[in-house]
């Protein structure tokens, strides 16, 4: 099979953004990603669009990203998979490129959500899950993630301590990561003080929700092979699903969608669990990132508190995880995230993640999760 | 009618409407399937595994042992009256699980993941429309209009 490179990368400001609207977020990201790809936009041939749309005033989101950029009448559609719209978007435009009818993507992750209410953004998240028999009890995205935190205590000794360290380390990282909405260290102590927002997990085992944008060039094996760029490939692609309904999951410790999702990746990429040296998983929750490294295999099943514990996903463990502070201290703009992910894991590989750099990181992975698991794409990247 | 279930409901019309008018009158119902047998939890009118749509409910027995649980403090919309409330995820006995309120007969202290609990029909009482749900409670709850 041919490969499909990521030649280019732009990454915006996450946060809090009064000042602009979703589209000025998209062209932030895409300015910098055509620019770092050193390309005249009208060589590309569409781009695909990943982003969540109840959050948006603006109705088909598409249509105004894309006269935005100035690339009418070039064709563009969006992906939509909760959390992990950002991921299918950059799925898709690799289909689009293995197929033959495209040759040179933009794929942009945006998202525009504190222009809603904390408690409007609880129900809406609240409601992926499953609205019949679920919401009518009030859940929400966190107690969902608290049920699992409860489950993986119970089962496998997981301490507030392990959840919290995810928060620590994540935030580490973020206060090194000019791009991230949380840019300052924070301490056990102080995370043990935040407020409880859905028992075990308080403030700080949560994400927060925020408005960025962030892009990549995706581009045909023989267009990449010319870029004056080091090309990263796109070398496995996993997705799987699992049901909608958290009643319906064969336990509530893991992610199926998950684990499947990194089988397929690893096995296209021919890379196991071991070879990956940096990672980026979607931490939305402190409990999130433990059940990502059993579901990846960067440990055991039940061994992800330990895992944390003794630092092995720090930058100089055995598998460093977000090491751009996570979706815990970039701030998580729902449809960004896959695409902020990707372009993280594209400079560690290039070698320009500066102070944060993983050394001689040649093969990389993300990991982005839809809701609570119904969705997950996993992505193995590599630098030749 | 299956918009009386829930204290905020969001899909009024379902092929299993009768599901509330039942729990109204007490009673928790499961589906199966009348082609193949599938017993479900939460129930479906539409069989995943023979594609019948041709089924009827069962009465459930309500009894359920505790998955996992949560304290919810910071709620939705339509919930900030009732914060902080608390939800169980339970395997039930026959099958399938459910999640609900964990009631008033458990202590929050008492509260522990593989506890037997009971499922017990619920009417908010205050409410002038009708508006029903289930809560888990401790084993041998019964149901309180009997
Ligand atoms: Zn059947």
């Amino acid at each position: 099979m041919a490969r499909v490179g990521i030649i280019g990368i732009g990454h915006g400001q996450f946060g809090r953004r009064s000042d602009a609207t979703v589209q000025e977020l998209a062209f932030e990201a895409y300015r910098e990603a055509v620019q770092d790809a050193q390309i005249d936009p009208k060589d590309l041939d569409g781009s695909v669009i990943g982003s969540v749309p109840e959050y948006h005033k603006q109705r088909s989101l598409p249509g105004v990203v894309q006269e935005y950029l100035g690339l009418n009448p070039l064709p563009t559609w969006l992906t939509e998979v909760a959390c992990a719209s950002g991921s299918a978007a950059i799925r898709t435009a690799w289909m689009g490129i293995q197929s033959g009818a495209h040759k040179l993507m933009a794929v942009i992750g945006c998202q525009k959500m504190t222009e809603l209410s904390t408690p409007e953004i609880l129900a809406l998240m609240g409601r992926v899950g499953e609205v019949q028999w679920e919401s009518v009890f009030g859940t929400t995205f966190p107690a969902y993630y608290a049920l699992f935190a409860k489950s993986h205590m119970h089962e496998y000794g997981t301490t507030r301590e392990q959840l919290l360290q995810v928060a620590v380390k994540n935030h580490f990282y973020g206060a090194r990561n000019p791009n991230a909405l949380f840019r300052k260290e924070i301490t056990m102590e102080k995370a043990m003080e935040s407020e409880p927002v859905s028992d075990p997990l308080q403030v700080y085992d949560c994400c927060a929700n925020a408005d960025g944008a962030a892009c990549v060039i995706l581009a045909s094996e023989e267009i990449a092979k010319k870029s004056s760029k080091p090309v990263v490939w796109l070398d496995g692609l996993g997705c799987a699903t699992a049901s909608m309904s958290v009643l319906r999951r064969p336990n509530l410790v893991g992610l199926p969608s998950a684990e499947q999702a990194s089988h397929v990746a690893y096995e296209m990429a021919g890379v196991t669990a071991k070879d990956i040296k940096v990672a980026e998983v979607h931490d939305c929750f402190t409990i999130a990132e433990i059940m990502a490294y059993e579901d990846l295999g960067f440990c055991k099943k039940g061994e992800g508190g330990r895992f944390i514990e003794e630092k092995q996903s720090y930058l100089e463990g055995r598998t460093p995880v977000n090491i751009d502070g996570g979706l815990k201290s970039k701030g998580h703009p729902i449809g960004a995230t896959g695409v902020s992910m990707t372009v993280e894991v594209v400079k560690q590989l290039r070698g320009e993640a500066g102070e944060r750099q993983v050394p001689n990181a040649d093969i990389g992975l993300t990991h982005n999760v839809g809701g609570i698991g119904q969705y997950c794409f996993v992505h193995v990247l590599r630098r030749d | 009618m299956f918009k009386w279930f829930g204290k905020v409901n969001f899909s009024p019309y379902t092929k299993v409407t009768d599901f509330a008018d039942h729990l109204k009158d007490g009673r928790l119902m499961g589906s199966k399937c009348k082609k193949c047998g599938q017993e479900s939890f939460p129930p479906r009118a539409d069989c995943n595994n023979c594609l019948s749509g041709d089924f009827e409910f069962i009465e459930f027995s309500g009894k359920a042992k505790l998955l996992s649980y949560t304290v919810i403090h910071a709620a939705p919309t339509g919930f900030e009256d009732v914060v902080p409330y608390t939800i169980g995820v339970v395997d039930l006995k026959e099958t399938g699980r459910l999640l609900a309120w964990i009631g008033d007969t458990i202590p929050d202290k008492d509260i522990k993941i593989g506890m037997d609990l009971q499922v017990v029909p619920q009417v908010f009482d205050e409410l002038e429309e009708i508006k029903v749900y289930y809560s888990l409670e401790k084993p041998g709850t019964a149901w309180s209009k009997a």
